[in-house]
């Protein structure tokens, strides 16, 4: 048989790279202008700052494509996405308990996923300090997808498309622990959710009607202390005043720490996008923002070890709560949620 | 005999522009299809309400909701009513409980039909809006779907954390298609006339999805949030629904 010759041979691979690059859907392409960090004016400078791990379209595409898999559980069925739903900012959307693997049920509520680049520690007990490292504790954890980092690092090798996809982001088509987490923090870390109307409304770009700012008012009186301004969190970890579940023993960052001061503390979470991410609270036993609030506004409810910051808010009239309801709900940035860049590749 | 025929021609016209043995599409009236919540005998409420299954386990429900689409009403005649859009059934919003069906041509109708679920056209078709919006808490995946039917609650018998109980139920393709189709015939027609709203009402009992073809115990099921078992609960939703008397 006669070999074929080198222009042939030449000739298939180019039409071969160009079929493969016209096939890519423009939603699903991710461009160098896409992986661009573009930091909101008015927040302030990141805590992870990609360093060593610049955001590249490859990287972040292989990311994507990690954090959408279920390969990365341990029987297939559960993915990132599957409790991180990006129509949520990443929260499960209308569950209270987190779902994972084998049908099991988890002890708190999925928080969304959102600003991770000025988050000081994750998880709600704050038990990861960096970003990159976060995603070992969901892929292990035996309730949540049950598999080991080289169980996984196995699979991706033995899988074609995957070799493809990390030689491309990384020059080496070998999985490693290293890379798949690096891939996964350019995906999560570029979650950036800064086009709110009130972050429109704080760059001076658009404006809140006189019920919103009357909200924005009482916020800024009763809930920055800890919720404070521009992240509408301060990285701490306070008691809520919500009595604790007996059935779920939660003692959230008691249990991290080892001290007794800091059981049934709970990190206190960013609000972008509250709106839609209901169920509320870290075991989601609240099902709308008018619980929340009814909740915070009558101080008979707290329970022991309520942050004493609570007892600042006070009692809140119902026009007072109707206003905080409204201001919440410009919070919510219908950019980032329909963001094209963070959709399920497998979208149809 | 040329004239008999023209007789016949005209007979035949009209025959055809009166809708008989066919609906009269300019006569037309809406239905609206209202479901009530039960749990056995009693109203469904959601959290306060006490109610015992089978075996004697007590529990409460925190949500019951699930979508119904496809819905013809099929009419003595045999003519057939179909309508669009899917309606997701909330019991937290009372709003979502009351269907309006408009535009249904004056008949007498015998038969409503409908699914329960998400049929894998709609369920591959994109992002969606309305009853179908991945807002409303029924999406999972692009991969698995729309879950059809949401039953969450607490049972102090669960071994689930919180003791809190979950039935999730959809997929459209094997290993679990949990699309069912049901279908409520009426011991007396439906008579939609002209500019008229009539009124089904159709009863949901919750208790039926726990209770039928399967019996599903707490301590051992609480939570059906995958394709394993999904049938099983599918072919007792199958049986939930009955007319009001």
């Amino acid at each position: 048989m006669k070999r074929p010759s080198f222009w042939f041979v030449l000739f298939v691979f180019v039409l071969a790279g160009v079929l493969a690059f016209t096939n890519q859907n423009p939603f699903l392409q991710i461009t160098e202008k896409d992986v661009l960090v573009n930091l909101p004016k008015n927040f302030p400078k990141p805590v992870y700052r990609f360093a060593g791990n610049k955001p590249s379209p490859e990287g972040f595409t292989l990311g994507r494509k990690l954090f959408y898999d279920e390969i990365l559980s341990k029987d297939g069925t559960v993915s990132c996405a599957t409790c991180h739903q990006r129509i949520a900012a990443f929260a499960h959307i209308d569950h209270a308990l987190s779902h994972g693997i084998y049908a099991k049920i988890g002890t708190r509520n999925v928080p969304a996923l959102q600003n991770l680049l000025w988050n000081t520690s994750f998880m709600m007990d704050g038990r990861v300090t960096d970003l990159e490292s976060q995603p070992v504790n969901p892929i292990t954890n035996a309730i949540e997808m049950d598999e080991t980092m080289e169980g996984v690092e196995k699979k991706l090798r033995s899988n074609n498309e995957y070799r493809q996809l990390f030689a491309r982001a990384f020059g080496d088509s070998m999985a490693t622990k290293d890379k798949i987490l690096k891939a996964l923090a350019q995906f999560t870390g570029l979650m950036i959710s800064s086009n709110s109307r009130y972050d429109k409304f704080m760059r001076h770009e658009d404006t809140l009607s006189a019920m919103e700012k009357n909200g924005l008012t009482t916020f800024r009186k009763k809930c920055t202390g800890c919720h404070s301004e521009p992240l509408l969190t301060d990285n701490t970890f306070r008691n809520t005043g919500l009595a604790p579940d007996s059935s779920l023993k939660d003692t959230g960052r008691g249990k991290i720490t080892a001290n007794k001061n800091d059981d049934f503390k709970f990190r206190v979470p960013g609000l972008r996008n509250i709106e839609i991410t209901y169920p509320y609270m870290h075991d989601g036993r609240f099902r709308n923002l008018q619980q929340v609030i009814a909740f915070y506004a009558n101080g008979a409810n707290f329970g022991r070890g309520a942050d004493p910051m609570l007892r600042k808010i006070g009692a809140l009239s119902a026009k007072e709560q109707s206003e905080l309801l409204a201001f919440l709900k410009t919070l919510t940035d219908r950019q980032f949620l329909y963001d094209r860049r963070f959709a399920d590749p497998r979208m149809p | 005999m040329r004239a008999v025929f023209n007789i016949l021609y005209v007979v035949a016209l009209l025959f055809i522009f009166s809708g008989a043995g066919y609906s009269n599409f300019t006569n037309r009236g809406e239905v609206s299809i209202r479901f009530h919540h039960f749990v056995n005998n009693d109203r469904l409420i959601l959290d306060s309400s006490v109610y015992h299954n089978r075996t004697g386990q007590e529990f409460t429900i925190s949500k019951f909701k699930y979508y119904v689409g496809h819905i013809e009403l099929v009419a003595k005649n045999g003519f057939v009513f179909r309508a669009k859009n899917y309606f997701l059934i909330n019991e937290e919003e009372p709003i979502s409980k009351n269907i309006h069906v408009p535009n249904v041509p004056s008949a007498e109708y015998v038969t409503l039909n409908f699914s329960l679920g998400v049929d894998s056209i709609d369920n591959c078709s994109g992002a969606q809006s309305g009853a179908l919006d991945p807002v409303n808490g029924m999406f999972w995946t692009w991969n698995s779907g729309y879950i059809f039917l949401k039953l969450d609650g607490k049972s102090p018998a669960s071994s689930a954390p919180g003791h809190i109980f979950e039935y999730h139920i959809g997929g459209y393709k094997k290993p679990a298609n949990c699309i069912r189709h049901i279908s409520i015939h009426f011991t007396e027609p439906l008579v939609v006339r002209n500019g008229s709203t009539c009124a089904l009402d159709v009863v949901a009992d919750a208790m039926k999805i726990m209770d039928g073809q399967t019996n599903i115990d707490f301590k051992t099921l609480p939570v059906v949030s995958d394709n394993k078992h999904a049938e099983e609960i599918a072919n007792n939703y199958a049986g939930m629904f009955r007319l009001k008397n």
